[in-house]
């Protein structure tokens, strides 16, 4: 180790800038969380201070909880959220599998065909989505987001699921052939468990894009009923935007389950980024 | 040697995902490609051929609106590369540092705008970008550049630079996250091979690691770019449909919404709605395709 690697002014500089980005980061974060819990005369008095006795209120939360129906937009979300993840895990797991596990004729051409959709955003083909979606009747369910979030997941699934279950030794899934287990049951009790890390990565890669997104809420479900958190609190917002209040605590409300999932996840998330899964 | 029989499993393995995905991406995107060239005339859909592009890039109603909203999509691009990108690239290399204490710390702090939706960082900025909260105003006040606050967020002339700084606060951690892991797989070997040579600190950064983790910075550039030629999301949530101040946020994704989708008064219009979509289908398309075969190939790799 060398001398300038050692240099404490180096290390406080070090520190002295990611403690600045830091703050850069979080502070619209905690503004909008602490003065969300209060009163709006303190909420234009010192939006800086902390809230004490005095000033501490949850009428925005009140008028949250009775103007909107929250817990409905949360239900739409995590429904959403979760039927896509399993379909995109469950496919794009088969198919990865069926890519690099066996050869056949179009292999390669099946394996780009399905790249393809890593590169080119589905929202481009948003006009004829659409009109599919009125034709087959699903406009206004919440299926319409599954299928195009399942759609728009399964390239990258299949991309880096394929190149783990390369590294899957080729000895125990032919020791399993040997004992007569079908392809099938290679799949689901062997190869699924090992590559069970991958999975992780890519639910969560796909697991935030699918909750915050609003183009898609916004176009084919935007009905009272099927309204995701995301556009619920963007509607909402804009109705009550004279209310600070309220449009406090509605960013408030949005922003606890994210960050909740993202205190249980951040570190399968960072390791799945640094792990280079995107290369 | 008999042939071998049908492998059923293949297909089935397959079937699913490749179905989904035809019916739902790449359906949808050839028809929207051809739903451009046709128009609705009595009520009924007739080929136009290129009509709707001569109207797009031709007729000054729609052409100024289409330039509009591409000249600034591409200063939003080139906010998010000159500030992005750099910041990103800082940030990693200090937190590759070796034994740097609290780096997963800031790491996961940093990381946050990244995971909060466009509704919420829209809106969250603009409150404390409000003249009327005063916090911005107060902030500066506080250092005495109280003479330099403008409502940035309603000007002309400012407004889009904003919203683009804005997503760069947002997206910042992408970038870092993909150099950092970058820097983290260069061996220690090759670093102390530059040390023995008397290449160090700063030098060490440049002549050493930056060579080797232009890949990435390639990666991150062409991620960028497609994200920021569909994005949509922020814009709408801060700015609404109309992109204002009098359309100078307006970028491809809000045009395209407001032509297809209708917005108050305007009916909405899929075939128009189509022709901007497949425009943005080809500007992506040239920028993959630049990257791909002008960039990635020229780019030397290094094995380890």
């Amino acid at each position: 180790m060398n001398k300038a690697r050692r240099n404490p002014a180096n290390i406080i500089a070090a520190h002295s800038i990611l403690i600045l980005y830091t703050v850069i980061a979080l502070f619209p974060v905690f503004v909008i969380l602490i003065n969300s819990f209060k009163t709006r005369r303190a909420i234009f008095r010192e939006p800086l201070a902390l809230p004490d006795a005095e000033s501490f209120s949850t009428v925005g939360y009140e008028t949250v909880f009775n103007q909107g129906d929250f817990f409905g937009y949360f239900q739409n979300s995590m429904i959403v959220t979760v039927a896509s993840l399993f379909f995109i895990l469950l496919f794009g797991a088969m198919a990865a599998f069926a890519l690099s596990e066996y050869r056949f004729k179009g292999n390669t051409l099946m394996g780009l065909y399905l790249a393809l959709g890593i590169m080119i955003p589905i929202r481009i083909g948003t006009v004829a989505i659409l009109e599919m979606m009125v034709n087959t009747g699903l406009v206004n369910t919440l299926w319409a987001l599954i299928l195009v979030y399942t759609a728009q997941g399964l390239p990258l699934a299949v991309f880096i699921l394929s190149e783990f279950m390369r590294q899957v030794s080729d000895d125990l899934k032919n020791a399993g052939r040997i004992d007569g287990l079908s392809e099938y049951t290679i799949f689901f009790r062997l190869v699924l468990p090992l590559v069970r890390p991958a999975m992780a990565t890519v639910a969560v890669f796909n697991m935030i894009p699918i909750w915050n997104d609003l183009w898609f809420p916004l176009i084919l479900a935007p009905a009272e009923a099927t309204k995701t958190l995301t556009l619920g609190s963007q509607v909402f917002i804009g109705q009550f935007v004279t209310d600070w209040n309220a449009v406090l605590s509605a960013l408030g409300m949005a922003i606890f389950p994210v960050m909740v999932l993202y205190v249980i996840f951040s570190r399968q998330l960072i390791r799945g980024i640094t792990s280079g899964a995107v290369k | 040697m008999r042939k071998p029989p049908i492998r059923w499993h293949i297909l089935v393995f397959l079937a699913p995902a490749v179905l989904v995905y035809t019916a739902i991406m790449i359906i949808p995107l050839f028809n929207t490609l051809r739903l451009a060239l046709f128009d609705e005339v009595d009520r009924t859909r007739v080929f136009v051929g290129l009509d709707n592009f001569r109207t797009l890039f031709g007729d000054p109603l729609w052409s100024d609106a289409f330039l509009n909203a591409l000249g600034n999509n591409f200063w939003f691009f080139l906010i998010h590369m000159l500030v992005q990108n750099p910041i990103g690239i800082l940030l990693a290399a200090i937190l590759s540092h070796p034994r740097l204490r609290f780096a997963a710390l800031y790491r996961t702090a940093i990381f946050v705008p990244t995971i909060l939706s466009f509704v919420i960082v829209g809106f969250a900025w603009k409150l404390i970008l409000s003249p009327i909260w005063g916090i911005a105003p107060g902030m500066m006040d506080a250092v005495g550049l109280d003479d330099y606050f403008l409502p940035w967020l309603g000007l002309e002339g400012t407004a889009l630079t904003t919203l683009a700084l804005i997503s760069v606060w947002q997206f910042v951690g992408i970038p870092m996250m993909l150099i950092y892991a970058a820097l983290l797989s260069i061996p220690e070997e090759i670093l102390e091979a530059g040390e023995c040579d008397g290449i160090t600190g700063a030098a060490a950064f440049w002549k050493i690691k930056l060579p080797l983790i232009l890949p990435s910075i390639g990666i991150i550039s062409i991620l960028t770019f497609v994200g920021n030629f569909n994005a949509f999301d922020l814009i709408y949530a801060a700015q609404g449909a109309l992109a204002g101040p009098d359309f100078s946020t307006d970028i491809l994704g809000t045009f395209m919404y407001r032509t297809f989708f209708g917005f108050q008064l305007q009916l909405g219009d899929p075939h128009m709605g189509s022709a901007i979509a497949s425009a943005m289908f080809a500007i992506i398309l040239i920028g993959v395709c630049i990257y791909l075969f002008g960039i990635q190939t020229r780019m030397r790799r290094y094995q380890f």
